[in-house]
């Protein structure tokens, strides 16, 4: 009952901003370059979309992500698995990068177009970096602290080094691992689109800041909600993911 | 005793954590001797930290002693020997992303048991601990009493002679924990496994075993041995007997001076050394 409630609150919160976006166009008149009809916004979508005009852009962007993120899931992977096996490396590298993780990265765009250009690759290694860091700390955590019972216990059953790692370790590290991953691909996403927007030839973020300059608003609220529409569905594939993994 | 009685024979162990002079030095034990002979269930009973748990450990191989000899059916002991021995641990230390079943197969499949046995035995040992109706829950969704039933019949798939247990009751409320006795000590009358039992309380130590060790403060070391002469299995009538109430007047006696002791040293938090003392050479940072 409370979840219909809330359910009917969140659709309603929606509806009324809606409204108040068509009472600013219709009524109150604000300028339709700075904030266009709503119902030229969908005709739009609905051009973009038969169109099928996104897909280069998606495409790249899409190219882009993955490229960056099987990068940072590879590495932060296997060098947060070597760094969780010794309580000295721990020590050492968990709070290390745990502080770079607090400087927003970003700030190496520059120095990544300067180094590798204005293509795609200035992008990948930006997603690459900052999705990294969530994923390495998460392995440490994961495969760092797991619990001394279950170790002992296999162990004293007799289970060998790949038995112990693939029936206690990965099992118990799973969930903070993937819990990780899912915020790796996250902030991937973001900073792939971020950097689009900044510096770049091709890409959805790069399409929408065209259609920004040539005031083709409309249109380019269109984009955005495609994006935003991309986003909430790749992020709720990966919650899917992660939630048949969390043991019961 | 002859060596073909004895199942366990410990011989002047001592066991030290760290290094003299660190913070965490601690000296656990100091020169035990015991024998536990085939058959029998062999209570060890102490104060905290009297380095009960940490003697466990060293039978079951998991931490090799500072100085002594231990061996195990004639064999001395280097590592786990999970072809002998079986562990139940106080708070069960089942897989929770496993299911009950799953849990005993995976324990035959580390000690290496033939696939095509291991159905059959998981069938059995549930059935023998009456869980075979929970086969299929997951660790988190039993009571704690289930749990260690499902421990108990994870251990007892394995087929070892020995078992060893660490405070498997502790964690559980004092109804269960008679009910689990009781059911225990029908379970060794019928198998003839040798048990290794550590446990907190006297009335536990008493009603189960055939020989109680009492351990003295920290460095522990064996205090006296007392005998409980009564058949396994025990009735619940038995707690209400004399002799019952005897020999647990005369364990209290024995503890009571140690427990002083022990509790006089609070400046150390014991009863982390004597749980974690499972440590091994891997290097996780415990949790709990």
């Amino acid at each position: 009952m409370t979840r219909l409630w809330s359910r009917l609150v969140q659709i309603a919160f929606l509806a009324l901003l809606l409204l108040l976006w068509l009472l600013a166009t219709r009524v109150e008149g604000v300028n339709r370059i700075l904030l266009p009809d709503p119902a030229d916004v969908w005709h739009q979508f609905v051009d973009v979309i038969s169109s099928g005009a996104f897909i280069p852009d998606l495409r790249v962007t899409l190219g882009e992500l993955a490229v960056a993120f099987v990068i940072s899931m590879s590495l932060g992977v296997s060098l947060g698995y070597l760094i969780s096996r010794s309580r000295f490396l721990i020590k050492v590298f968990e709070p290390l990068l745990a502080a770079i993780y607090a400087i927003p990265i970003i700030l190496f765009l520059p120095l990544y177009v300067l180094l590798l250009g204005l293509g795609p690759d200035s992008k990948i290694a930006l997603g690459a970096t900052i999705s990294f860091f969530p994923i390495v700390l998460s392995t440490i955590a994961g495969f760092g602290y797991v619990d001394r019972r279950y170790v002992t216990a296999a162990r004293s059953m007799g289970a060998n080094d790949l038995q112990m790692f693939r029936y206690v370790l990965l099992p118990a590290a799973l969930p903070v691992i993937l819990a990780g991953l899912r915020m790796g691909f996250t902030v991937a996403l973001l900073s792939v689109i971020a950097s689009e927007t900044i510096a770049s030839f091709a890409g959805l973020g790069h399409h929408i800041v065209d259609l920004a300059e040539n005031m083709d608003t409309a249109r380019m609220f269109a984009y955005i909600v495609f994006v935003i529409a991309i986003v909430v569905f790749l992020n709720t594939v990966m919650s899917k993911l992660e939630g048949r993994a969390r043991w019961r | 005793m002859t060596s073909a009685q004895s199942a366990i024979s410990v011989q002047g162990v001592s066991h030290q954590f760290g290094d003299a002079g660190e913070a965490r030095h601690v000296q656990a034990l100091l020169d035990t001797s015991l024998k536990v002979v085939r058959g029998e269930l062999h209570c060890l009973i102490g104060p905290s930290g009297c380095g009960k748990s940490t003697l466990l450990n060293i039978i079951g191989g998991l931490i090799a002693p500072t100085t002594g000899v231990v061996t195990v059916s004639d064999k001395p002991v280097r590592g786990p020997m999970p072809r002998d021995l079986a562990f139940v641990f106080q708070e069960s230390a089942l897989f929770p992303w496993n299911t009950v079943f799953e849990n005993i197969m995976l324990g035959m499949t580390f000690q290496g048991v033939a696939k095509a046995e291991r159905r059959d035995r998981a069938h059995r040992a549930l059935e023998a601990v009456g869980l075979l109706d929970f086969a299929e829950h997951y660790p988190g969704q039993l009571s704690g009493g289930m749990r260690q039933r499902a421990a108990l019949a994870r251990a007892l798939s394995l087929e070892t002679d020995i078992l060893l247990m660490d405070e498997p009751f502790g964690a559980l409320d004092e109804q269960t924990r008679m009910v689990l006795g009781e059911d225990l000590s029908v379970l060794l009358a019928r198998s003839k496994k040798t048990i290794v039992f550590v446990t907190h309380s006297l009335g536990e130590a008493v009603f189960l075993a055939d020989r109680v060790a009492v351990f003295s403060a920290r460095p522990g070391t064996i205090k006296q041995i007392i005998t409980v002469d009564e058949p396994h299995p025990r009735k619940p009538s038995f707690m209400t007997a004399p002799k019952f109430h005897a020999l647990r007047d005369q364990l209290y006696d024995l503890l009571h001076d140690e427990i002083r002791k022990s509790m006089s040293e609070t400046a150390q938090p014991r009863r982390r050394y004597d749980q974690a003392g499972a440590a091994g050479p891997t290097t996780e940072p415990t949790h709990d």
